[in-house]
């Protein structure tokens, strides 16, 4: 078995304001191995983003709270790394790549500045080794070298995502956070950007968390699926476990809300309601109000994490023992 | 066939037509479409190059320092361009060496202030929370006392030489430019770039210097010119109440102040440094404005 880069364990976040307690995270687990993917998949305010930011040891700190659990990167809890060392790590042994490249980019910085700034932070380089490392990375993700003098405002959408990968990558990072990062473009551009995502990725044997809501990205680039819902992790296993043996309701109802491409005529199922408010979760599984299945437990207790085979666990009370509900559910399913 | 002239379009005129302007062409453009930001350009010019190059005009210290009693109070001209004054030295040597020491402690002071409130600023508007309060409560009640008020306190209490003068000034303007500057440290404070220069390990000097005031220098540089002008203002306003520029050595508003006695008789003894005075702020107030209307073109009046 490979070396785990990032191992999560029960990690809890909450935002605090003057009032309220937001909880964004609650007791998730999460592992990924050296040069694997995983794509954490889950609706708007699920906690994909928090999740990573906390890897980043960048939560703001004024606002939230870490009451429990581990970060474990590459051998060392990030939660508890002081700021000088977290800033070492950033850029260097993981990095980032955020949703709007649009506005990710500093538009008074030539490119080739910007690229050459993370490669200046950690490693010893001259201005000059630091700008042509830069022109390399360009090259790497198919722009022009000599491109690199120009500004933010003079590249395409396409291209400036391509420019935060090469600096994302500049420093041949061990873990990638992609943060829903083909969101903002187009279809044509996003096909390109993953592919160019899928291959550098391979070249440098970098481990990715691809953060998405799209599962044809899903099944495109990862190797393992967790789904998210309100903080908690309902569902996870590898691509073919979540895709042909999907456990969980909402797992199913992400499924039913799209498309489908042989059946142009089926209607689309979605998921009745919306995701909770992360203030006052609902009590028991914070599915259950939305849940087709919902069983008198459902809503009284959390459901325990079940097994179904050795990379595959869901949390639901359908699968506590042979009920009729479950029946009913895979006699469907079936 | 018609006789019609076919106007033939070249390639070059169309590229030229659809080619993308760059941000700096844009500004570039706006501000040389404002005629009145011109007109300031213009005058401020001419005042910076006579009073950097005052010594091609007239000698210090013959012109503008030595007594010639038997050409004193003579009116403008040719010889003396804007006469003498009550000593017989020349008024406008005196203006041109004054004006010298006017911009040189202006500016001077305007940097001064720019560099300790603009500090500040990007503290309070970067890091937020206590630091904030604390320094823009410290910053109000800089601004409760007139600014003219303070720089004379402080230059009572200190002493009248340049150097209290420059802090003065200086220290009077920082709440100013404090304020702009935190304002517009906020707006840039959340942008996804600045959160991105986080994740790539940048330390916060680096961030607040090469990804924050960065982006918030087109207010900076508006609040410069027109800090300059004020402080120019506050310069001549010392001098004219003998807290500034000691005489004989010249400055506007000395110049001014000595020149009351005989302005019955011999007016331009006040004109020409009270234009002086008029002119440059008048030309950076402009230029100013025009500055801020080109770097900011939503603000359409």
């Amino acid at each position: 078995m490979a070396d785990k880069i990032l191992e999560i364990r029960d990690l809890v976040i909450q935002y605090t304001s003057d009032k309220d307690v937001v909880h964004a995270v609650n007791t998730i687990d999460l592992d990924i191995e050296e040069g694997k993917t995983l794509g954490l998949v889950g609706e708007t305010g699920a906690g994909k983003t928090t999740t990573a930011l906390s890897v980043l040891g960048l939560l703001p700190k004024q606002q939230s709270r870490v009451p429990q659990g581990t970060v474990m990167l590459n051998g060392r809890n990030v939660l508890t790394l002081p700021e000088q060392e977290l800033r070492k790590i950033r850029g260097n042994t993981v990095s980032m790549i955020f949703q709007d490249p649009m506005s990710s980019l500093n538009p008074v910085m030539t490119v080739g500045d910007q690229i050459a700034e993370v490669v200046k932070i950690h490693e010893k380089l001259s201005d000059r080794e630091a700008l042509q490392r830069a022109k390399e990375m360009l090259e790497t993700v198919g722009i022009p070298g000599d491109r690199s003098v120009e500004y933010p405002h003079q590249f395409s959408g396409g291209m400036k995502q391509r420019v935060l990968i090469a600096m994302a990558l500049a420093c041949n990072p061990k873990l990638l956070l992609a943060d829903e990062p083909t969101t903002a473009l187009d279809v044509t551009i996003q096909a390109q950007v993953l592919e160019l995502m899928r291959g550098l990725k391979k070249k440098f044997n970098t481990a990715m968390l691809m953060i998405t809501h799209d599962f044809g990205i899903v099944a495109e680039v990862c190797d393992e699926v967790s789904v998210m819902y309100a903080g908690h992790i309902v569902e996870h296993g590898t691509l073919e476990d979540v895709f042909d043996h999907k456990r969980h309701p909402y797992t199913q109802g992400l499924f039913d809300s799209l498309p489908n491409i042989d059946d142009r005529r089926s209607k689309l199922k979605p998921i009745k309601g919306s995701t909770p408010d992360p203030v006052n979760l609902p009590s028991g599984c914070p599915f259950h109000p939305r849940c087709e299945y919902c069983m008198e437990k459902c809503s009284k207790s959390f459901p325990e994490k079940r097994q179904i085979n050795d990379t595959h666990y869901v949390y639901c009370h359908l699968y506590d023992e042979t009920s009729e509900d479950q029946l009913k559910y895979t006699e469907q399913e079936g | 066939m018609t006789d019609t002239v076919v106007k033939r379009v070249t390639r070059k005129e169309i590229l030229k037509k659809y080619k993308k302007k760059t941000p700096a062409q844009e500004i570039l453009g706006r501000f040389l479409a404002n005629r009145l930001a011109i007109v300031g350009i213009i005058i401020f010019a001419a005042i910076l190059f006579t009073c950097v190059f005052a010594d091609l005009f007239a000698n210090y210290q013959i012109d503008a320092l030595k007594m010639n009693v038997p050409e004193r109070l003579q009116g403008p001209s040719a010889k003396h361009l804007f006469g003498t004054d009550e000593m017989g030295r020349d008024v406008f040597a005196r203006v041109i060496f004054g004006g010298r020491t006017s911009l040189w402690i202006g500016f001077v002071a305007t940097a001064f202030s720019l560099l300790v409130g603009g500090l500040l600023g990007a503290v309070a508007g970067y890091f937020g929370g206590k630091f904030d309060e604390i320094i823009m409560r410290i910053m109000d009640v800089m601004l409760c006392l007139p600014e003219i008020l303070l720089a004379i306190a402080i230059v009572a209490a200190f002493g009248t030489n340049i150097v209290n003068m420059i802090v003065a000034i200086g220290l009077s303007r920082v709440p100013r430019f404090a304020r702009i500057v935190r304002s517009a440290v906020l707006t840039v404070r959340d942008t996804d770039y600045v959160e991105a220069a986080r994740a790539i390990g940048a330390t916060n000097s680096v961030i607040i210097v090469r990804h924050v005031l960065a982006n918030c220098l087109a207010p900076i540089i508006v609040q410069v010119t027109l800090i300059f002008a004020s402080a120019i203002l506050a310069i001549s306003s010392l001098s004219f109440l003998g807290l500034g520029v000691q005489p004989p050595a010249p400055e506007w508003g000395n110049m001014l102040s000595s020149g009351r006695q005989n302005m019955r008789e011999h007016a331009y003894l006040v004109i020409a440094p009270g234009m002086a005075i008029f002119l440059s702020i008048f030309s950076l107030n402009l230029l100013g404005d025009g500055l801020r209307d080109a770097l900011d073109p939503r603000l359409k009046h």
